[in-house]
């Protein structure tokens, strides 16, 4: 397939990258290109401007914060760095976890925790994780550095707080404490497919958190159960009584894969089994 | 870039696909082109030492990167790498329109880990669709490589 003609620029340093992206209309960052290459085939997007962040390696760094409490990945760094991370293995294993159910090697080597967070497709594995977790998004402009809560960063698909001549640098995940547990649950096409709904639960002492995926063009969090849950008792049973009524407060999307009854009903499904989960291994 | 170990040097439009800049500029046609989606596989190569779809990369990307594909496997003269001689004896190949995506990432798989276990070989390959085989040939192939080389 051929694309339409672009410009490349491939800066060295953070700085360089935002005085581009600012300085140019219809700019667009350029992560690991497994969705971006791809949607410019199919002129949904025509760049006039690509800006690799490849030789960013500032981007490219998972590491803890100053006072321990988070892992702080870079914007650029691989689904395939997730999976052999040491610290992500010790401070927040699920990351890793989910980070090897993305489609397949090729793509897990080159796509970007950032970039799969840019997209929100709302199928994609991490904004239901990263909602769930509690993580927190550092965007950075010409003018200087915000943060935003998932809460904040996911507007609908392809739109996040991240606006024009802006660079998403890292996401900080806070570190498991202990008696923690994370789970992801969710129905996809074959093995390792793409999800058709999906549900991220965590479990810990100040509660559970449950955000869904594919339900809307943004992870959304299943409040009422969370807050049934509250009391502690996580049996079968009990999960599944706060799970009542998820699926009918829902407005998801029909698709091929399932009309939007259907899909409410999976998001149900996959919220108790997440949950369920989490509670297991929130035992240790 | 560096192609199965020749350095070339081209001007390119940023728009170009690299699985179009190794079959259409460079030739090197053994590359080839499933869905053009990011889903068969058939256009795998390895960057570096890690698998990757060529034909989600635009050429520009790997300015300065190292490519191996198919026709970098064989030795000049011919001779095959183990695990090509492997699909040869197991019979993994019958259109060969997928081999050599299979031959780059079980290549990229064997390096990392020299011994796979089914397990990993079938994990390995999720990215390389086959039409043909079943796939149980090519995953025999592959372990078959691997075992072999504990003998
Ligand atoms: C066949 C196939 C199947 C897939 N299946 C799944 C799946 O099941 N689940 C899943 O989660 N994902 C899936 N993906 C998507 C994959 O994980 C992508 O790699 C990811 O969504 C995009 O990451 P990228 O690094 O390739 O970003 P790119 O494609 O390079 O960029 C995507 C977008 O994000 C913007 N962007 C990237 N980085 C930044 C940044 N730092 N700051 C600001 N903007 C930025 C870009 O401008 C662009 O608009 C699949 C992809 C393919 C091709
Ligand atoms: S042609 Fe590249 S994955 Fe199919
Ligand atoms: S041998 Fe024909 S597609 Fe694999």
């Amino acid at each position: 397939m051929l694309l339409r003609e672009v410009e490349y620029a491939r800066p060295a340093t953070v700085e360089e990258a935002i005085t581009l992206l600012s300085e140019h209309d219809g700019a667009r960052a350029l992560a690991g290109g497994q969705t971006l290459v791809n949607v410019m085939k199919a002129r949904a997007a025509s760049p006039d401007v690509l800006v690799d962040l490849a030789d960013l390696t500032e981007l490219r760094t998972i590491s803890f914060s100053a006072d321990q409490s988070a892992l702080e990945i870079g914007a650029m760094v691989t689904n395939t760095m997730v999976i052999s991370s040491s610290e992500v293995e010790v401070a927040r294993p699920i990351l890793a976890e989910v980070a090897a159910t993305i489609a397949d090697v090729q793509i897990r080597n080159r796509g970007t925790v950032g970039g799969n967070v840019c997209v929100n497709d709302p199928t994609n594995h991490y904004p239901p994780l990263l909602a769930a977790l509690g993580a927190t998004f550092t965007i950075r402009s010409t003018s200087g550095e915000r943060t935003a809560s998932a809460e904040e960063f996911f507007v609908g698909v392809y739109v996040t707080a991240v606006s024009e001549g802006e660079l998403l640098t890292k996401i900080s995940v806070p570190t498991r404490k202990p008696g923690t547990g994370d789970a992801m649950a969710g129905i996809t096409l074959g093995a390792h497919g793409t999800y058709v709904a999906s549900a991220v639960a965590t479990v810990s002492s100040e509660g559970v958190r449950v955000a869904l995926g594919c339900v809307s063009s943004v992870p959304v969090r299943a409040m009422v159960m969370e807050e049934r849950l509250a009391g502690g008792d996580l049996s079968e049973a009990a999960v599944r009584a706060a799970a009542e009524g998820l699926a009918a407060s829902l407005d998801p999307p029909s698709d091929v894969h399932a009309n939007a009854e259907y899909r409410g009903h999976l998001a149900e499904v996959s919220a108790v089994r997440a949950v369920l989960q989490a509670a297991e291994r929130a035992k240790g | 870039m560096e192609i199965n170990g020749t350095s070339y040097e081209r001007d390119v439009p940023a728009s170009l696909l690299l699985v179009h800049f190794l079959r259409d500029d460079l030739d090197l046609t053994g590359t080839h082109v499933g869905c053009d989606t990011g889903s068969c596989g058939a256009c795998t190569v390895q960057l570096g030492d890690e698998a990757i779809k060529s034909c989600c990369m635009l050429a520009v990307q790997a300015d300065g990167a190292s490519i191996t594909t198919v026709e970098g496997l064989a030795s000049d003269e011919g001779e095959l790498t183990p695990l090509q001689q492997s699909f040869h004896e197991y019979h993994a190949l019958q259109c060969g329109y997928c081999t050599p995506g299979m031959l780059m990432s079980a290549t990229a798989l064997l390096e990392k880990n020299p011994r796979p276990s089914e397990h990993e070989v079938k994990v390995a390959l999720q990215g390389n669709i086959c039409r043909c085989t079943g796939y149980w040939n090519i995953i025999e192939a592959v372990v078959a490589v691997g075992e072999k080389g504990t003998r």
